[in-house]
Parts: C-alpha cells; sequence; structure tokens
C-alpha cells in the first residue's frame, strides 16, 4: 500500500474489468494479462511479487482471477482495493452470461462466434508464451542452477506428464521450506563458531 | 429451505473446496447443484459448462451466474457469485496481509524463490495447452501435424512477434481482439 490516492481505485476498477471482459480460459490466462498491465503498463508491482502473487491465488479456494483481484487490491488500497478489484472482475462475466443466457442457443450455433472464439485462442497462446519467455529469460538471469532446474522439472511434470498445478506448488513450497531451515541452522552453526573464536 | 438461501451455501462449498482454478469447481457444481439438490439436470449442466468455457471471464463465476439466472433470475445470478466469492475472499485478504507483513524476512524471501519457478513452469505450461487448442483443437496426446491449423499458427507467430518486437507498448488486448478480428475474417473469405 504505497501510494493512498483514491485515483487508483477508479485505475483499479477499470483495469480489472477489461481484463476480465476479454479473458478466454484458465486463470493463468489472466495472471499472463495481469502481469503484463500491473507489472510493465502500470508499474504498479514487481515482477516476483506478481509471481507471489500467482502463487499464492493458484493454492488458495476459489476463482483464481478474484483471488488475484483480492490481493492486488489490496496491495494498492486495503480492503476497499480488494472490494473494488472484484466488482471490476465479476461484473464483466455476470453481465455476459446473463445476456447469453436468453439467447444461449443461438449463441452455441452461431458459426461467427464458434470461429472468432477458437481463432482467438492463437493471440492468447501469443500473450501467453510472451509473458512466459519473459518470466524465464529472469529465472535464467539468476544463475541459480537449483532455481533454473525446479523450473524445467515443473514445466516437464505440467506439461508431459499432467501433475497438477497445486501439487507443483506444494511440492516446491516443502522445497523452499527445507532450503529456508538449512539456510536457518548453518548460519546458527556459523554464528556459533564466530562466538567461539575469540576465545581460541 | 428457501432456494436462495440454499444457493448461498451451496455456491460457499463451491468457493471454498474449489482449489485450482475453475475446473476444479465444475464437478463440485455439478455435485451440489444437479445431485445433491436436483435443480437442473444434467444435460442443462452440460450446456452450462460448455457457455461457462466458451465466454470470458472465470469459469467458475459463469458458472455461479448461470446457474443463479437459470433458477431464479438477476437476483440469484448475485447471490450464487457472492457465495462463490466469499471464501476466496477471506482466505485471499488473510494471505495477502501476512504476505506483505513477512516477505521481506530472509526465511520467507528463500521459500518464495523456490515457488517462483514453479509459477514461471505452470504459466508456461497453460499457453501450451491453448496453443494446442489452437493449432490441433486437442491436447498433448492428440496431437496430429496433418490436422495443423496453418492460419492460426500464422496468427500466433505474428502475435507473439508484435508482443516481443514492441513490448509494453503492444497490449494483450489488442492482440487477443487483432487475431479474433483477422482470423474470422480470413475464415469466412477461406
Amino acid at each position: 500500500m504505497k501510494e493512498k490516492n483514491p485515483k487508483i481505485l477508479w485505475t483499479l476498477f477499470k483495469t480489472m474489468f477489461v481484463l476480465s471482459a476479454c479473458t478466454f480460459g484458465g486463470g493463468f490466462v489472466i495472471v499472463s494479462l495481469m502481469k503484463k498491465k500491473f507489472v510493465e503498463e502500470l508499474k504498479w508491482l514487481e515482477e516476483d511479487e506478481m509471481l507471489d502473487i500467482t502463487a499464492i491465488t493458484q493454492s488458495s479456494p476459489g476463482p483464481l482471477p478474484i483471488n488475484a483481484s483480492v490481493i492486488i487490491g489490496y496491495r494498492m488500497y486495503g480492503i476497499v482495493g480488494s472490494l473494488v478489484a472484484i466488482l471490476g472482475t465479476a461484473i464483466p462475466p455476470m453481465v455476459i452470461i446473463s445476456i447469453i443466457c436468453v439467447f444461449y442457443t443461438q449463441f452455441r450455433t452461431n458459426r461467427i462466434i464458434a470461429i472468432a472464439l477458437q481463432v482467438m485462442r492463437a493471440g492468447v497462446a501469443a500473450v501467453i508464451l510472451d509473458v512466459t519467455i519473459g518470466l524465464a529469460q529472469n529465472i535464467l538471469k539468476t544463475k541459480s542452477a537449483l532455481h533454473i532446474a525446479l523450473m524445467v522439472i515443473a514445466f516437464v511434470a505440467a506439461v508431459f506428464l499432467k501433475v497438477s498445478a497445486i501439487l507443483i506448488i506444494l511440492i516446491c513450497l516443502a522445497i523452499g521450506i527445507i532450503l529456508a531451515a538449512v539456510g536457518h541452522f548453518s548460519k546458527q552453526k556459523n554464528e556459533r563458531n564466530l562466538d567461539h573464536e575469540p576465545t581460541c | 429451505m428457501n432456494l436462495l438461501v440454499k444457493l448461498f451455501f451451496s455456491f460457499i462449498q463451491v468457493g471454498l473446496f474449489s482449489v485450482g482454478g475453475g475446473y476444479a469447481a465444475i464437478p463440485l457444481i455439478q455435485e451440489q447443484i444437479v445431485n445433491v439438490h436436483g435443480l437442473m439436470t444434467l444435460e442443462e449442466f452440460t450446456d452450462l459448462i460448455t457457455i461457462a468455457e466458451m465466454t470470458p471471464g472465470p469459469i467458475s463465476i459463469n458458472s455461479s451466474t448461470f446457474v443463479g439466472t437459470r433458477l431464479a433470475g438477476p437476483f440469484g445470478a448475485i447471490i450464487c457469485t457472492l457465495g462463490c466469492i466469499l471464501p476466496s475472499f477471506i482466505i485471499c485478504l488473510t494471505l495477502a496481509h501476512f504476505y506483505y507483513k513477512y516477505r521481506t524476512l530472509g526465511a520467507v524471501q528463500t521459500i518464495l524463490a523456490a515457488l517462483r519457478p514453479a509459477v514461471v513452469a505452470l504459466i508456461g505450461s497453460a499457453g501450451i495447452s491453448i496453443l494446442l487448442l489452437a493449432l490441433f483443437q486437442s491436447d498433448l496426446a492428440g496431437v496430429n501435424f496433418a490436422n495443423t491449423r496453418w492460419l492460426d499458427f500464422g496468427l500466433f507467430a505474428g502475435g507473439l512477434f508484435l508482443l516481443r518486437r514492441y513490448k509494453e507498448k503492444m497490449s494483450a488486448i489488442t492482440i487477443i481482439f487483432g487475431t479474433g478480428i483477422i482470423g474470422t475474417v480470413l475464415y469466412l473469405l477461406v
């Protein structure tokens, strides 16, 4: 919650509204769009922060875009920000579905709509892979063999072995906790060694 | 029990137990609406999934709105969606609070750093699934290069080129709707 300018509430609402209205497919689609918008265009969030938010939203119950809205809204303007972001995300699908409910036979059998929905997938794939390339480059730049290996293994597990996203996140969470514990104990050991040094 | 109350509590359960995105919510909604309460037939429910997948927006919001509208009009739609969102709101708000409070701690940093590569891989994997749907209309197991949709491949390659070349200046929405409009026109002409 760096800024407290009420104007950002309007930008927040508008951005969530547009993203939600234009998102076809699962939650990772909207996460890619959010990354492009909030990190690259608006510069509200850092890239690492967006990845952390994605991990949290993926491991919490409920619709992913709503979860992400709650956290980003909270970050920008506290609980009010969360509520505004949820409204922005929830209104477009509610309106669109309510309209489609009425015309739904015509909608389902319309040839132009079927073609448009199919070809738009090519654009969605381009956006997600563009975001992925940028993110993967940054992981490679860390030159940490462990993190690069985690990324490659997670990718193979998700694409080829069909391991569920939540399981992959839980396993990496466990690895992270082990690393943090090891780091903590080796630091304690070093400190103890340092304490002993003057007496040596 | 009043229908609206029943719907509200059914969708709270859907929101609370659907971990891992929209597709996890579908069997839960089916359980609540078709099996437990018998509010919809399985056929209606199948139509619902088709519509929820075809239209923009989160699948679980789409489904709760659809079920709500069908069973109790616009007010039902609002009640179902509220029920579906409520658990998310409380849980994510709590997690966000702790995340921003402790994320600068060394140990938390180490844990988050191990999670980030996984998230990148998962976003990439979602991209691959959608690319396969765009190019072959199938998943990985069903890929047949004889069925490649070259026009869609051209749209994808063009879109990716523009995004890589112009970075921040090229908005995602422009690319998605651009491919939608150009692709539809080309398919209708061919």
